[in-house]
């Protein structure tokens, strides 16, 4: 290291009776400008033949994959567009379906519950025509039972008072008495 | 390294403060020896030497996936790529693209030779007006030769402003000739330039960080001006690249 | 104190030739300051024109360079 310092020193101390500057020292010009044509060959080399054709295949490929993407994507969303068309369509359509059964069941039973008052009606009907005619039957039971014990009064009532009466007669009068 | 030694041969001096700011600069052999011939190995050779290895890294061993989503490697690549593909594009014009690997060599070579100069203790290679000044001169002689080769003589109308008056012409033809010559010049000169000073200014600093008093302001404007360089590297580079781009129109299409 | 008149006349040259890059620096500030004026009328113009901002800026930038080339040669080459 010591020897070094000095060589180094010794060296600079040169330069600097040479120029005082290392740059205008003009004894080393010929080992920069031969170690830079060296380094600048190399590095064109390195660079022509590796690795600019590397990086602009990887980026026009990049290019390329990503105009392709576009176009996907261009096409992914012309097909979501026509799905969705589709998709409103099939509920517009399910819509008036909807409605048209809801309609059409409304119809139905619309019908129906008409149908079964109907049947309810005449049912009631005849319900209330059977029931009448049962009043009437017990009406016209009642008359003649009425009949009959007034019949049978009257004969017990003639047979009490000690006379008596053919039963036609009596059964005449009471008649033509009931009528009255 | 020799920093390092002149700092101690200051402190044993007690002579206070000893700057050194082109100390970095010097070029000396790795293995021993003062001499410098043309084929030593140097601490030039190490750095231009990591550079590459850098720029392999990057753009052959980062790229090695061939990811269609990209890596943080890979991705950086791509960027690189990009960007240095667009700016052809945009400045010199589609007809250009195939000067792209020389394009994109020089603003790889340039950039990481840029940052990797602001690792401490390193050495920039693009500080030295031998590197730039091949660097542009490649450009330069690139320009010309294309520019004749593809257009003929015409390709001297660049110097005729035909759309300035007449009587003008031959001056502004004198001033157009001078300008071109000097683009070699200027565009080598910028970017030594700029790397020699930037990292002069962070020695200086560094030097002023022995005194105790104003340590905490040196390191301070240290850590400022180091991001600064970064940002200069960067800046360069581009710069750099794009001024190639603006050379290479003049080429490709003269008139103007 | 002794020293050479050429020495002295070295230096003081350099020292005048800085001048050159702080004028540099007031063009090169006097471009992107221009810049910003135009871009903040007119953003969506901005982005295209980044490129030939710092073309403008490297043109600007280079006469202060060679200002800056004189500096040094005269420090340390003359």
């Amino acid at each position: 290291m010591a020897t070094e310092t000095q060589e180094l020193s010794q060296h600079a101390a040169e330069v600097q009776q040479a120029a005082g500057m290392p740059q205008l020292d003009f004894s080393t010009w010929g080992n920069q400008i031969f170690w830079l044509i060296v380094t600048l060959v190399v590095i064109y080399l390195i660079l022509s033949r590796v690795a600019l054709p590397r990086v602009g295949a990887v980026l026009a490929d990049r290019a390329g994959t990503i105009a392709n993407d576009i176009a996907a994507a261009e096409e992914l969303k012309q097909k979501a567009q026509e799905a969705e068309a589709a998709y409103d369509k099939a509920l517009a359509d399910a819509r008036v379906e909807a409605a048209r059964i809801v309609a059409e069941t409304k119809a139905e039973i619309q019908k129906e519950i008409d149908a079964a008052t109907a049947k309810a009606d005449t049912e009631i009907a005849a319900k209330v025509a059977e029931g009448e005619k049962a009043i009437a039957e017990i009406r016209a039971g009642a008359v003649e039972a009425a009949e009959t014990v007034a019949k049978d009064t009257t004969a017990a009532v003639i047979a009490a008072m000690g006379f008596t009466a053919p039963e036609a007669e009596i059964d005449s009068a009471v008649s033509t008495r009931l009528k009255g | 390294m020799a920093t390092e030694a002149h700092g101690a041969d200051a402190a044993h001096e007690g002579s206070g403060l000893v700057f050194h700011p082109m100390d970095q600069f010097i070029v000396k052999p790795l293995f021993g020896g003062t001499d410098v011939h043309w084929y030593t190995i140097t601490n030039v050779t190490l750095w231009m030497a990591i550079a590459v290895l850098a720029i392999v890294a990057l753009m052959v061993l980062g790229t090695s996936g061939r990811n269609r989503v990209p890596s943080r490697v890979q991705s950086i690549a791509e960027m690189a790529y990009g960007f240095v593909y667009k700016m052809i594009e945009d400045v010199t014009g589609k007809d250009a693209i195939r000067f792209f690997p020389y394009v994109f060599t020089l603003f790889m070579f340039v950039v990481f030779s840029n940052t990797l100069g602001l690792i401490p203790m390193s050495f920039t290679t693009t500080s030295h007006f031998a590197v730039t000044i091949v660097l542009a001169l490649a450009v330069f002689l690139t320009v010309t030769v294309l520019g004749f080769a593809l257009n003929g003589a015409k390709f001297l109308g660049l110097f005729w402003v035909t759309s300035a008056p007449l009587a003008i012409r031959p001056l502004l033809a004198v001033i157009e000739l001078i300008s071109y010559f000097v683009r070699p010049v200027s565009h080598s000169i910028r970017l030594a330039g700029n790397m020699m000073a930037g990292h002069a200014v962070m020695k200086v600093f560094a030097g002023f960080a022995a005194i105790a008093a104003v340590s905490p302001l040196s390191v301070i404007a240290i850590v400022g001006m180091y991001g600064l360089e970064f940002l200069v590297a960067f800046i360069q580079a581009y710069v750099f690249t794009i001024l190639t781009c603006v050379y290479l129109k003049d080429a490709l299409h003269p008139s103007h | 104190m002794e020293g050479n008149i050429a020495e002295l006349g070295k230096f003081i040259g350099a020292g005048l030739a800085g001048i050159g890059s702080g004028a540099a620096a007031i063009g090169v500030g006097h471009v992107a300051g221009n810049f910003l004026a135009g871009a903040l009328r007119n953003p969506s113009a901005a982005a295209s024109q980044t490129a030939t901002l710092f073309i403008g800026m490297a043109f600007a930038e280079a006469l202060g360079i060679f200002s800056f080339l004189v500096a040094l040669l005269l420090m340390f080459a003359v």
